[in-house]
């Protein structure tokens, strides 16, 4: 699905991948950990720009349109599977078809109390499942993550990614909470100075497997 | 799969506050020399003569003169909405394909002329219709919001562009990302615009169509001050409330109804229009004779060479001269007027009285502010000079008061004149300097305008050649003025690119 031969990587010249060569398969769920600034963003802007049409995105910041309503901005997942004129009618009268099928996902993610206010509005919380739930919107096999739920407590983490694997077969983020990565993926790469350091199957792996990536 | 390595920012230097002086020492030193040609004379007999009378009619406004006011003000306001949103949505629409060099010239050349050479423009070719005042306020305004919509959509952030699925329509795109992001600064923009357009609408009257402009000229000239000061009260409280009455959901409303508020007018003439285009406006020498003869383009060249010896260069001079002086003098203005609304400076009551002061000058079009100091002194370049200061002085100090109330100084600050001298003005200089080049091409453009006053700028030699009834040599003029705009609008751009002032002033001042 993903594939990565030797090379190199580079984003605002901070954080630089060198020769990297990374497989990913469809149908697994990979989890990148490591220190902020390790290149985890760097590797996963690599992956979206291979994946294109084939993955939905939740970016670091989020990339929501915040004076836009909660709706619209999950709405716009799936902006390229109407018409610009039905798009253009949804955005000025929301349409019952799409709030018909938008609401059963804030529901889920507790947001429906806040679905037509600005996203720029909500606490960040709010903000990141909005995205997610853009995401969920947007379906497909496969989404890329960059710190999907940093923002939210643990038990709505934990709702978060029993959804995420629910519906999308093949799963990459980026995670700093360590046991939320051994609980839902099955394989994690570790990033440290640069480089991969650490790529293994989840089977079997504890906390301490992964303490040294933090260590100095 | 390798990617760029993004470049860094190239390392800014803060300009030398030696450079900004050396500018305004530069500036000042070519107003003192036009100063020495300027015609500053007063030539009615006595300056003061009807004074009283019109004091007294400022403090007795009478409301009730004439049941006009009212259908002033509609109409007025009604221009203006038809006006500038004809102006806002061309405007928008030229901002997507702003990227052609071809539509930035149009720009740059429609917004280069004044809205009153456009209205005497479209008043030859239409007769003087409601049409005529639609389009010399929207052509003009397109142009303007143009630039600004297309400078505002590239600042936007572009953040939420990468969670937009692939594949999906540029136009869903630009309605869902791109234009949310600056809708509000577009919405507050072209309110801005609004204001302005109320103003051009009211000084259309001076042309003779049914708006403020008439009936205040009406007023003075039958001595009639107390009406004169209800229409002027009346039109400061349109105004200052602008943001009651100007409401998203009304502005629908608004259109439906404006256009049945103009006011009929002649019949427009389609032979007018034809007449105009191909014969009326084609110089002299070249119409009815064959364009292959070479004798009428020797006689073509003798008309332009004659045109600018005798009449464009002697008002080009009039224009920088005046233009000139009407910037320092403004520049100085402001500087005394910011305190007038500063919290570093006044209290409570002092600002509110300020506040007021500068409402009433700012929003007075200097159209208007010249042409009452016109009554007192005659013609000369002394009311200009004054009216321009004044209204430009009021706007710049406006919002450098604004922006004084955001400096934050330490507990034990200097007071009252060193306050000013060590405190606030080193920091706000250059602030003040970028509204001033701002402020440049629009003193321009008002200075050729004030010439149908009476006062020798370009404008005077439009207006004398549209009396004789000479379209080409009014073209001719307007043409030169609108050359003239440029060159100042790219050069002040020049100075403010090397003094490295702010870019993003442009907004609340042009």
């Amino acid at each position: 699905m993903f594939q990565l031969i030797n090379a190199n990587l580079g984003y605002k010249q901070s954080s630089v991948l060198t020769n990297i060569s990374l497989k990913i398969n469809s149908g697994e769920r990979v989890a990148l950990v490591g220190e902020s600034g390790a290149g985890k963003s760097t590797l996963l802007s690599a992956f979206q720009s291979q994946m294109k049409n084939k993955a939905a995105l939740i970016p670091q910041d989020l990339g929501l349109v915040n004076n836009l309503s909660v709706f619209h901005n999950i709405y716009i997942g799936r902006l390229n599977s109407y018409s610009s004129v039905y798009n253009l009618l949804n955005l000025a009268w929301p349409q019952r078809r799409e709030v018909g099928k938008i609401k059963p996902l804030v529901e889920r993610l507790g947001l429906v109390e806040n679905l037509f206010k600005p996203t720029g509005e909500l606490s960040g919380g709010q903000q990141q499942r909005t995205a997610i739930c853009r995401a969920l919107f947007q379906g497909g096999d496969a989404i890329i993550g960059d710190e999907p739920v940093s923002a939210v407590d643990k038990h709505m983490a934990n709702l978060i990614m029993e959804t995420l694997v629910e519906k999308f077969t093949t799963i990459v983020l980026a995670m700093h909470d360590v046991d939320l990565a051994i609980k839902f993926s099955t394989r994690i790469i570790g990033i440290k100075d640069s480089a991969i350091c650490f790529d293994q199957s989840t089977m079997n792996l504890t906390r301490k497997d992964l303490d040294f990536l933090y260590k100095h | 799969m390798v990617k760029s390595f993004y470049k860094p920012d190239p390392v800014i230097s803060r300009p030398q506050n030696t450079s900004m002086v050396r500018v305004s020492l530069i500036f000042v030193g070519v107003a003192l020399f036009c100063f020495y040609f300027a015609d500053i004379s007063i030539t009615t007999h006595d300056p003061w003569l009807e004074i009283d009378r019109m004091i007294a009619g400022v403090f007795a406004p009478d409301f009730l003169a004439t049941s006009a006011i009212g259908d002033a003000l509609l109409k007025t306001v009604s221009f203006a909405f038809i006006g500038v949103a004809m102006g806002a949505i061309a405007g928008f629409l030229l901002a997507q394909i702003f990227h052609f060099r071809v539509v930035r010239l149009l720009c740059s050349f429609v917004r280069s002329i004044h809205e009153l050479f456009w209205a005497l423009i479209f008043l030859q070719m239409l007769g003087l219709t409601p049409i005529t005042g639609i389009l010399a306020i929207g052509l003009p305004y397109a142009g303007i919001c143009a630039k600004v919509y297309s400078e505002t959509l590239d600042e936007a952030q572009t953040n939420a562009l990468q969670a937009v699925p692939y594949g999906s329509s540029i136009i869903s795109t630009f309605f869902y990302v791109r234009l949310p992001e600056v809708w509000i600064h577009i919405v507050n923009y072209t309110t801005y615009r609004f204001e302005c357009g109320l103003r051009s609408s009211a000084v259309l009257g001076f042309i003779g169509l049914p708006t403020l402009g008439f009936y205040l000229e009406t007023a003075f000239n039958e001595g009639n001050y107390s009406e004169a000061s209800a229409l002027l009260i009346t039109f400061y409280i349109l105004i200052a409330t602008i943001r009651y009455w100007l409401r998203p959901k009304l502005i629908g409303f608004y259109l439906i109804f404006a256009p049945f508020l103009l006011g009929g007018g002649a019949d427009i003439q389609v032979g007018n229009i034809a007449r105009f285009l191909t014969v009326d406006i084609v110089p002299a020498p070249l119409r009815e004779s064959s364009l292959l003869d070479a004798s009428s383009w020797i006689d073509f060249f003798y008309w332009t060479a004659s045109l600018i010896n005798s009449q464009a260069f002697p008002g080009i001079i009039a224009t920088v001269v005046l233009t000139q002086i009407a910037l320092v003098v403004t520049g100085f203005l402001s500087l005394a007027f910011f305190p007038l609304i500063s919290e570093k400076f006044l209290g409570k009551y002092g600002r509110m009285i300020g506040h007021l002061f500068l409402v009433v000058i700012r929003s007075t079009p200097e159209f208007i502010l010249a042409y009452i100091f016109l009554q007192f002194w005659g013609p000369s370049m002394l009311p200009a000079i004054v009216a321009l200061s004044l209204h430009n002085g009021a706007i710049i100090g406006h919002l450098m008061g604004r922006y004084s109330n955001e400096i934050s100084l330490r507990p034990d600050h200097a007071k009252a004149i060193d306050l000013y001298g060590f405190e606030i003005l080193p920091r706000l200089y250059g602030q003040f300097l970028a509204f001033l080049f701002y402020r440049w091409e629009v003193i321009m453009r008002e200075t050729a305008i004030l010439g149908i006053l009476g006062i020798a700028t370009l404008g005077f030699y439009v207006d004398s050649a549209l009396a004789d009834i000479r379209l080409d040599r009014a073209l001719f003029f307007i043409v030169i003025t609108a050359s003239l705009n440029i060159g100042i609008d790219s050069l002040s751009r020049y100075i403010r690119n090397r003094l490295r002032l702010s870019r993003t002033v442009q907004h609340n001042s042009s």
